[in-house]
């Protein structure tokens, strides 16, 4: 075992600079968002991940794209199947009386008198039609949908890290991450990079976390979707707070926004190309501009005063 | 009559900019926006809306606390942990935003106790722009559906450009490459990807490139702000030579997108000479002189 020893020695060297940080350290899910797509969440999740030196983990719930694997070079110990239950049909039982055509909602099985045919690609998965057939005839058989692969950061003390992958040509994001978020850390910090947008696969990748920083741009378009993105995480109840990249290149109306609806900015990433080109690289920006990492570090501060913050109005409301 | 896609894979490449830029230069388009999660394509073409329609969705179960009897079978039944159950009273009720309006609890509860209303998901609308008609949606905070919603948009403007002789439509996509995305690019002529050359636009770029392959739409490549790094953009015409998507263009880097994204206007209109607007053009122009946009898809 020398090399399992030499591993844990050289973590536990390389885990001492950030000491001082550890002891903040609670268990808590922060979700990286942004209503509009290509704002920096992947950049922000990233590096927030690399400058805290915790018990972490991260987890990729951008499933259609995930990207945060391109600037952490992880090691993959396992992969599992995203499997969608779907409908299977024993005709030898089945008496063609429609109960499973009525309660499906998604047009996922057709019964014309004698032939029943199944759509798995329509199939959301609820099992009603197991739960109503009388006779039985209907079990679930397993329908790939993605994959989750799940490893270490060897780069980053060995940081947990998990992602998942939806199947080209596949529908259904949200159970995908699903499992993803199976991967939660139970004792200390999850980091989720979230999809973009405001509907189902962004609500499942932030709801029940316990705060979500908002990445925007400072043009009208990352403000109009920055906009619907408060809408959707107020609609949530989740604490929350603004990152604002490439800040310095649009107008000032994200700020007036903020301001206006009281939501804090927690960072602002200045517009600057050695941030875009070490980006283009793979690189993470605080390996390139190692002055960032203090930045980093003390907007992980202020996550966990909005969290704690938002705890103690919630502890004297309901007193 | 014919249907381009903008797509990209990855967000924030410039596929709305890009869009808007396009029909600038076209005399006879319409425009439809299918990112109905994060619609942006109406902040620079200031719609002037002409007909506007609600989105009836699906169905959203409701407990009725009246016939509620607390059985708890709802609870049992439900695979999306929509059911809540007050600690203190016992009382059901239903969690809108995990509901998926499968209505199982619905059929399944012995007292019936479960409605099961439709639910309006959003609006979409029929607009008229300084280029010509758009048709357009905004989907309701945190709703499902979103994939209805674009498929919806998608054939209300198909069968006006049918309608009315329009000679194209520009669809502006959205991003990722799942529910949505898939309703946006059916029996479009082709897909237009707008990558930049990033580690990420590249690995977003062949995901969305491979979807295109796989439901058979032709698709060709452009790159924007490609002297961001010069290395990957020649990645990227690589990468498009090997997956035989037609290459037809690159973008440099310019402050006047964002510039003219501000005034609520497209590059070509404030900036048509600069060397970004330049190269706009020039990739309109191979985009439309490419086999797959030549033939008629929409009659």
């Amino acid at each position: 075992m020398p090399g399992t020893l030499k591993r844990i020695l050289t973590n536990w060297l390389a885990w001492v600079p950030e000491h001082s940080l550890s002891g903040e350290i609670d268990p808590m899910i922060i979700s990286i968002a942004s209503g509009k797509g290509g704002t920096g969440k992947t950049t922000v999740a990233t590096n927030l991940c690399a400058s805290l030196g915790a018990d972490l983990r991260l987890l990729d719930c951008d499933v259609e794209e995930p990207n945060a694997h391109l600037f952490l070079a992880p090691e993959f110990t396992k992969r599992e199947k995203v499997n969608a239950p779907v409908p299977e049909i024993d005709e030898t039982l089945c008496t063609y009386c429609k109960k499973c055509m009525a309660i499906c909602r998604f047009g996922a099985i057709a019964v014309m008198g004698r032939t029943i045919v199944t759509f798995p690609e329509l199939c959301h998965s609820c099992g009603g039609c197991t739960l109503i057939c009388p006779e039985n005839a209907i079990r679930e058989a397993d329908r790939s949908i993605g994959d989750v692969e799940s490893g270490i950061l060897p780069s980053l003390r060995d940081t947990g890290f998990a992602r998942g992958i939806l199947d080209i040509g596949q529908v259904m994001a949200p159970p995908v991450i699903r499992q993803v978020r199976t991967h939660e850390n139970p004792d200390g910090l999850t980091i989720i990079d979230a999809p973009p947008g405001t509907s189902c696969p962004v609500i499942s990748a932030m709801r029940g976390t316990d705060v979500v920083v908002l990445v925007t741009e400072p043009t009208p378009f990352g403000l109009h979707d920055l906009v619907l993105a408060v809408e959707a995480v107020k609609l949530l109840g989740i604490p929350h707070g603004l990152v604002i990249n490439r800040a310095g290149m649009g107008d000032d109306q994200v700020k007036h926004y903020a301001a206006r609806e009281g939501v804090p900015i927690l960072m602002e990433i200045p517009f600057d190309k050695r941030i875009a080109r070490a980006y283009s690289k793979g690189d993470l920006l605080v390996e390139a501009l190692p002055e960032y990492k203090e930045k980093f570090q003390s907007l992980y501060r202020d996550i966990k005063a909005l969290a704690e913050n938002c705890c103690q109005q919630t502890v004297q409301v309901a007193q | 009559m014919k249907e381009l896609v903008i797509l990209s894979g990855k967000g924030g490449t410039g596929k709305t900019s890009i869009t808007a830029a396009f029909a600038g230069l076209c005399s006879n388009m319409m425009l439809c926006d299918a990112d109905v999660d994060a619609a942006d394509l109406h902040l620079v073409m200031s719609p002037d809306i002409r007909e506007s329609y609600d989105f009836v969705g699906g169905h959203e179960a409701v407990i009725n606390p009246e016939k509620c009897t607390g059985c708890g079978r709802c609870m049992d039944v439900c695979r999306f942990d929509a059911i809540l159950c007050d600690a203190g009273s016992g009382s059901f009720s239903v969690d809108g935003i995990g509901c998926e309006g499968c209505g199982v609890c619905v059929d399944l509860c012995p007292e019936q106790a479960v409605h099961f209303p439709r639910k309006t998901c959003g609006q979409w609308f029929v607009s008229q722009t300084r280029f010509g008609a758009m048709v357009h949606a905004r989907l309701g905070i945190a709703e499902e559906n979103s994939g209805r919603l674009v498929a919806l948009v998608r054939e209300e403007a198909r069968k006006r450009v049918v309608a009315e002789r329009v000679d194209l439509l520009i669809t502006d996509g959205p991003p990722g490459i799942g529910c949505p995305v898939i309703a946006s690019i059916g029996q479009a002529n082709a897909v237009l990807i707008v990558t930049e050359p990033t580690v990420s636009g590249i690995h977003d770029m062949e995901r969305v490139a491979d979807l295109a392959a796989h439901f058979k739409i032709p698709a060709m490549v452009c790159i924007n702000k490609y002297d961001l790094n010069p290395e990957q953009a020649t990645a990227i015409e690589a990468i498009a030579g090997r997956k035989q998507l037609e290459f037809v263009g690159r973008i440099p880097f310019d402050p006047a997108f964002t510039q003219a994204m501000v005034r609520g206007k497209s590059v070509v209109e404030t900036h048509g000479d600069s060397a970004a607007g330049a190269a706009v053009k020039q990739i309109w122009n191979k985009v439309m002189e490419s086999t797959a946009m030549k033939q008629d898809r929409l009659c």
